[in-house]
């Protein structure tokens, strides 16, 4: 297999993994299944494109796309804690919102960045006597890893450790002084604002936003946390963020494998999102298949099985 | 000072399913005191902490706590004062974080920021404070805590609610779903815990046990009907005994005809 498949799966993988850590605070952390990200992915590249596409500086679109991320976390949020709609109806009414909106923004389907100066091409002319081939990269690597370490510290202090129990005994935290509806705001807009950015950075890398591009990113996020914790098993939060990383690597390896081996099994570039789906089934299904649940293993599918305090016992 | 003056609550209102659980419900509990509830299934005890706490809103009637009026606070204001107990062990910690952790959020109960959630110091100080404990918690600090056993739970939840001292405890048959040796320990750690605030702690508990509600506090308040009906304390309370007490539940709940099932209920 050549060299540049890794580096190209590489690469992806750490684009997509800013989005993974956004789906892992939400779903993991957060118990809430997030639809929104959906919108919020294209809504990054949307906002980005547009502002380079005018001529703006790249740096500051990436930023504003970080802004309007938080901003759709926020209406999911708002819509689930304000108006009580369940979590999956709160994000399929923003994302299916942000539609619009990014359409709005762009002006039409897709805008085209080829030729533009981007933030990457900024990155390029700090470093002239380095290759983009392993610039690039290596920027992806050391925002990811940042994030990775900024992530982590927040989830250690009191606020984070409000936003963790929230999802893991929201009757507990309450009555331990936390408003919870702002707990949860403050979950769906870092997690919206991380697919934000992610989706800027894939538009300047791929040269390219479309209205379209959000299409699958939750089974996408979904299914790299999913391999991720079910590689590395350590339950703190340091391996936890490391371990979706890496399953977004992994999952991004396997995508880019079957797309371009995948023919001489009879699959088509369309036929992805399904063997998405799939990874995520044989995932959650490997543990069941081994035997009992231990208390590890519950912990990484989803805590619903362990978690039945809920009922009504107030 | 708790008072409580003119609490009502009703469930499902204006339905075909309409409960009054709380009917025009009287307490005043000075500092010190530790007051166990007593009443039959549906009495409206757990409501009656469900509204104190702000779980609940009442239709009626004012909570005042200390001179100041909190029952149109939200809950998490509330728990800046409120410490808590349930029933089901499970609902007092979070299972997937670590023991000190659980610690952590329950200690500091407002204006939490950025700072980490625990440091060195914090450590020692839960450790300190699980060794009293006695089940060896101190040396598995990080351990998560859904590993524990129901006794264990209950013990660091009964931690957890008093230990960043609380002007009310709240006890809704915490030792109800133990098995009978953690039972007894929850309970001795209880009126430990009590003691070391030296009557500077409201405590309610309830209970279904006549005994415990004697033996324990000192003071006993029955309900029926989301009413309060029969209210000793002192010497009157030293006297008295379980069978007087069923009897007096019988007479003022106006069931005479169900002394038996009473008996059998209360005891
Ligand atoms: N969430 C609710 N919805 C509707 N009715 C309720 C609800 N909670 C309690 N009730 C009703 O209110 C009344 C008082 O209930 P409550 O739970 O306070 O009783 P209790 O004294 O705690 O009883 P137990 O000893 O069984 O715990 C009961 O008739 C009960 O059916
Ligand atoms: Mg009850």
């Amino acid at each position: 297999m050549p060299i540049s498949l890794f580096l190209h799966a590489l690469e992806q993988g750490l684009v997509f993994g800013i989005m993974v850590l956004g789906v892992f605070i939400t779903y993991k952390i957060l118990d809430f299944p997030d639809l929104t990200v959906e919108g919020s992915f294209p809504l990054g590249a949307a906002v980005v494109a547009k502002v380079i596409f005018s001529g703006g500086d790249p740096l500051l679109g990436t930023f504003l796309a970080i802004i309007a991320g938080s901003l759709a976390g926020l209406i999911t949020g708002l819509l689930h804690t304000k108006l009580k709609l369940t979590n999956l109806l709160s994000g399929i009414l923003t994302m299916t919102l942000l539609y619009s909106v990014n359409l709005r923004i762009m002006g039409r389907p897709n805008i085209p960045l080829l030729g533009k100066v981007t933030l990457l091409g900024e990155i390029e002319n700090y470093f002239p006597n380095l290759s983009m081939d392993y610039l690039i990269p290596f920027f992806f690597l050391f925002l990811v890893v940042i994030l990775k370490f900024i992530i982590d510290y927040f989830l250690s202090t009191e606020i984070g450790l409000t936003i963790i129990a929230t999802g893991d005994n929201e009757q507990m935290i309450k009555s331990l002084g936390v408003n919870t509806d702002l707990t949860k705001l403050m979950g769906l807009c870092i997690s919206n604002a991380l697919v934000a950015l992610s989706g800027a950075l894939f538009a300047q890398y791929s040269g390219f936003a479309d209205v379209n591009m959000g299409l699958g990113t939750i089974v996408a996020g979904l299914a790299c946390v999913i391999i991720g914790i079910s590689i590395i098993k350590i339950p703190t939060i340091f391996w936890r963020t490391i371990a979706v990383l890496v399953g977004s690597l992994v999952y991004r390896l396997i995508m880019i494998i079957a797309l371009r081996y995948g023919y001489s099994f009879g699959f088509k570039p369309g036929d992805l999102k399904m063997i998405s789906v799939l990874l995520v089934i044989i995932a959650l299904s490997v543990p069941f298949i081994k035997g009992k649940l231990n208390f590890a293993d519950r912990f990484n599918l989803g805590r619903k099985d362990l978690q039945n305090n809920n009922g009504k016992e107030v | 000072m708790l008072i409580i003056k003119g609490l009502t609550k009703y469930f499902a209102k204006n339905s075909p399913h309409e409960t009054l659980a709380l009917d025009n419900f009287n307490l005043r509990v000075g500092k010190g005191d530790f007051v166990t509830i007593i009443g039959s299934n549906g009495a409206g005890k757990s409501t009656l902490l469900n509204l104190i706490a702000g779980t609940l809103q009442q239709d009626k009637g004012e909570i005042r706590l200390s001179g100041e009026m909190i029952n149109n606070q939200p809950e998490y204001q509330r728990a800046r004062w409120i410490g808590r107990v349930f029933q089901n062990p499970l609902l007092g910690t979070a299972p997937y974080m670590a023991v000190e952790e659980n610690l952590s959020l329950s200690l500091k109960r407002e204006k939490r920021g950025l700072r980490l959630g625990i440091n060195e110091n914090l450590r020692n100080f839960f450790r300190e404070k699980l060794s009293e404990l006695n089940l060896g918690l101190e040396d598995n600090i990080s351990k998560k805590v859904g590993l524990l056993s129901g006794g264990q739970r209950q013990a660091m939840t009964m931690l957890m609610a008093t230990m960043f001292k609380p002007k009310v405890l709240l006890l809704d048959e915490h030792t109800a779903a133990l098995d009978p040796e953690s039972s007894k320990k929850i309970l001795k750690l209880t009126q430990d815990l009590v003691m070391e605030r030296q009557g500077d702690l409201i405590t309610l508990m309830v209970t279904h046990n006549m005994k415990q509600a004697l033996e324990v506090g000192n003071r006993t308040v029955m309900m029926d009907r989301g009413r309060n009906i029969f209210d000793i304390q002192g010497e009157e309370r030293e006297k008295i005994n379980v069978d007087d007490l069923v009897r007096q539940f019988s007479i003022l709940g106006n069931r005479k005809d169900k002394y038996i099932e009473d008996r059998m209920v209360l005891i």
